[in-house]
């Protein structure tokens, strides 16, 4: 215990347009597990990239094992003993545990494939942590706590002294999530370094010793865990006056327009009820998978629904297909925009009048090329923008004026609630503020707006009611001029008790 | 003037799929002019009728592949359901019924292909590879069973020899103002499914489903609907190709339309039309199957052997699918500079 491990100084790095990380600083000691906190892109998941391997610095000190390294890969990392246990599981689910352990590794006999010796490796491997697997068993067939355990052992068998583990629980049930401390206090023990990345800040009390905070990208502390408590952390994420202007129309709040009650679809959608009314925009806030791109998915009928009523004006709607909701006047602009906003392959144009092609065609389906013109034209206008012509492929465009293109098609037609999911990531600010600009202009022609973001000053400056979300519940609902980031990121971190409390 | 004349033509260029398009057309007048050199009879009137005649039937079938292609999936039932046409339509006739009645009839056992297609497609989400190797197999059996694993015999046994002329004119033998009936018969089922590819809100969803499906979906597009749409057009074409056949053999033939299926998708990608989906003129495919039928036609003027011929082919195709590989990587790597 004690020996420093790994010791990062003056990290920086920069991706195009952002500073991802501003002078960062880091240090890792044997036997400790470190839990890195912060909000939804505070540069933890960066900062652990460089340590792995995956992303190279722009400056700083990278010490490992109290050796400098200059630009790492992570073939190189991984020799020198680190480890990344992400949090989408990297599996080939047709191989079997030992096949997936060994993969890249594989022990070989001459030119044969030694399966018996891997397995047995692969079998003591997981005694020692007392995992109970059967090195044979196909990984797709395990449940997701199993195949985590799988990437823990996988890990070690590459002689791993320094562990990452990015968000570990969030798939796992309370059981799970005890085995998964069992495990990581015996790693512990043994003398690995662990760094534990997670937003469940209740959970820390169980295993972690020390915390480091970042925030925007900036390292702001750290503290030894018993020295410390929740508040104190929270107050250290969020520490921040909201910088940004945000421009905010008021409105007079209306007549009820749209109610969702007790809707209910799988687990990260569990009895949801929420009201909006003419005049305001709604903001969904939460942390990243708390459920809210499940909630808009299920109201705008992509994904099945259990249970639960929608209502338009009052008149309860049926929606089994997108179509169904486009055809009452619901829309939702998607949260991925190159998965599910656009055709990347075809034109603005045509990406512009895909859904609206009810209202550009003539009885016969033929498409009015004036009409299609004017809509594109006016939707081009309005939200600036920037293209040669509207035959340009969507996929030639900046992430911003994508993402405008992806609003455009929505809104260019009369809807009566508009559901924005994530709408400015990853977007510079003028082509932010065009959006939002653009969300306050349906607000005051009457239309709902629904708002989700994971940008808390975003939705407090521009959202009048906050609806916060954690697990697939609601949590909580403020009002956005009373409320402060701390309420809210108490709120999003309210989850259901799945660790019996110490 | 001159300017104007230049950005009406950069914007011909700029329509999506068109450069590819235009490419299987300088091809065909390469291949055609150089033919022609070696043998000037390539040259001739009667010469170009046969060649039209001759490009209709891949140039339907070529249709059908592409409407396919762009959304995508693939159509392996193709060539089968071209056999079914031609032996049901045979065999109503040799048993004397009459022949619109008979088409009819085979009509709607085509489009049944198309319907069960775009069910396992669009609906069981079945990889269309599989799905239609499936269905191939089952109607070339139909072609085969419709008329008790034989050959028909000649359709005028059946309808009467004038009744059979009248049939086997309209099809294949005839003309008008001085044109092969069955180039024209091609030319409008190309025009209208041009038009509804190109104008119509159909032919959006068939780009949109086969650009990004899940985009499609959250837009309020019907994959299923569109899906069967597409199999659909392609059984039509097969229809119409099976017709064809028949009336230029006066019978059924139980292997007629073997393996026009990949000949479809080879006009297909010849004409720019991308096998991922997405991109694709019905231009691209007239121009894809009039090469392929001008390459066909030159290599007979100069009696080189059908060896060559497909070979020929082969390294057409490969470098069509390579020019539009390099071309869109070069186009990418341009759009990141930007």
């Amino acid at each position: 215990m004690n020996d420093v491990i790994v010791s990062m100084q003056n990290i920086c790095k920069t991706f195009p347009g952002v500073k991802a990380l501003d002078n960062v600083q880091f240090e890792l000691r044997s036997g400790e597990v470190m839990a890195l906190l912060g909000e939804n892109g505070a540069g933890k998941s960066t900062l652990m990239k460089i340590l792995s391997g995956v992303y190279t610095r722009d400056s700083g000190e990278l010490e490992i094992f109290g050796k400098r390294y200059g630009d790492l890969s992570p073939k190189l990392a991984q020799s020198v003993g680190v480890a990344i246990i992400h949090q989408e599981l990297n599996m080939c689910r047709h191989l079997t545990v030992a096949e997936n352990m060994f993969l890249g590794r594989e022990k070989r006999k001459g030119i044969l494939l030694s399966d018996k010796e891997m397995e047995q490796e692969a079998a003591r491997i997981l005694g020692d942590l007392k995992i109970d697997l059967d090195p044979r068993q196909t990984v797709g067939s395990l449940p997701v706590s199993k195949q985590q355990m799988v990437e823990i052992a996988k890990a070690l068998s590459t002689n791993a002294r320094i562990l990452i583990m990015d968000e570990p629980t969030s798939a796992l049930t309370a059981k799970e999530i005890d085995e998964l401390f069992r495990i990581i206090h015996q790693l512990k023990a043994e003398g690995h370094g662990i760094v534990y990345i997670s937003h469940r800040l209740e959970e820390l009390q169980h295993i972690v010793d020390r915390v480091t905070i970042m925030r925007d990208g900036q390292y702001i502390t750290s503290m030894n865990f018993a020295d410390t408590d929740l508040d104190t952390i929270i107050a250290h994420m969020v520490g921040r006056e909201i910088k940004e202007k945000f421009p905010r129309v008021a409105c007079e709040k209306g007549k009820k327009i749209f109610e969702v009650r007790n809707l209910n679809a799988g687990r990260m959608v569990r009895d949801i009820s929420f009201e909006v009314y003419e005049g305001e925009i709604v903001g969904f806030a939460g942390l990243m998978g708390a459920g809210r791109t499940e909630t808009t998915r299920a109201i705008f009928g992509v994904d099945p629904k259990e249970s639960g009523t929608i209502l338009l004006d009052g008149q309860e709607v049926k929606i089994q297909k997108p179509e169904d909701a486009i055809r009452a006047g619901i829309v939702l602009a998607p949260e991925d925009r190159k998965k599910d906003g656009l055709c990347t392959k075809l034109s603005i144009r045509h990406n512009i009048a895909l859904p609206n092609l009810d209202l550009l065609c003539n009885k016969l389906g033929v498409v009015s090329k004036a009409k299609e013109d004017a809509m594109c034209g006016k939707a081009v206008d309005d939200l600036k923008i920037k293209t040669p012509s509207v035959e340009v492929d969507a996929a030639n465009l900046s992430g911003g004026n994508q993402q405008k293109v992806v609003v455009g098609k929505w809104i260019a037609r009369n809807s009566r609630v508009v559901i924005f999911d994530e709408p400015t990531r990853g977007i510079d600010v003028a082509a932010k503020v065009e959006i939002y600009n653009l969300m306050n202009q349906l607000k005051q022609q009457g239309i709902a707006v629904m708002f989700v973001s994971s940008e808390l000053p975003e939705v407090m400056g521009i959202a009048d009611r906050i609806i916060v979300m954690c697990d697939g519940r609601i949590t909580g609902e403020v009002m956005a001029r009373e409320t402060t980031q701390n309420e809210i990121l108490t709120l999003a971190t309210r989850f259901e008790k799945k660790v019996a409390s110490a | 003037m001159e300017a104007k004349k230049a950005s009406s033509l950069r914007r011909f260029f700029a329509i999506r799929g068109m450069s590819a398009a235009m490419i299987s057309f300088a091809a065909l007048i390469v291949i055609y002019i150089g033919f022609g050199i070696m043998n000037p009879v390539m040259f001739s009137g009667d010469n170009i009728m046969n060649l039209l005649r001759a490009m209709s039937k891949y140039l339907l079938i070529g249709i059908g592949q592409s409407y396919i292609l762009i959304t995508g999936n693939i159509d392996l039932s193709l060539g089968a359901v071209v056999g079914m046409s031609a032996m049901m339509a045979g065999t109503l006739m040799t048993h004397g019924v009459n022949p619109v009645v008979a088409c009819l009839i085979t009509l709607v056992a085509c489009l049944l292909v198309g319907v069960i297609n775009g069910f396992l497609v669009g609906q069981l989400k079945l990889p269309p590879f599989i799905a239609t190797l499936g269905t191939m197999f089952a109607a070339r059996g139909v072609a085969y069973m419709v008329n008790g694993n034989r050959n028909t015999d000649a359709i005028s046994s059946g309808i009467g020899k004038e009744a059979a002329d009248t049939f086997q004119n309209i099809f294949y033998y005839g003309k008008t103002f001085g044109i092969y009936n069955t180039f024209l018969i091609a030319m409008v089922i190309f025009a209208a499914f041009f038009f509804l590819l190109s104008r119509t809100r159909t032919g959006r969803h068939i780009y949109a489903v086969g650009s990004n499906v899940d985009a499609a979906k959250l837009s309020g597009v019907s994959v299923f609907g569109t899906t069967t749409k597409t199999y659909l057009v392609s059984a039509f074409c097969a229809f119409v190709t099976g017709l064809i056949l028949c009336a230029q053999a006066g019978m059924g033939n139980m292997e007629a339309g073997n393996t026009y299926e990949m000949y479809a998708v080879a006009a297909s990608v010849i004409g720019g039309v991308s096998p991922l989906g997405g991109t694709g003129l019905l231009l691209g495919t007239l121009g894809g199957a009039a090469v392929w039928q001008t390459l066909e036609n030159g290599l007979n003027m100069v009696h080189a052997p059908v060896g060559i011929q497909r070979l020929a082919i082969g390294i057409i195709v490969v470098f069509a699918v390579m020019i539009d590989v390099v071309f869109r990587s070069g186009a990418g790597k341009k759009a990141v500079k930007k």
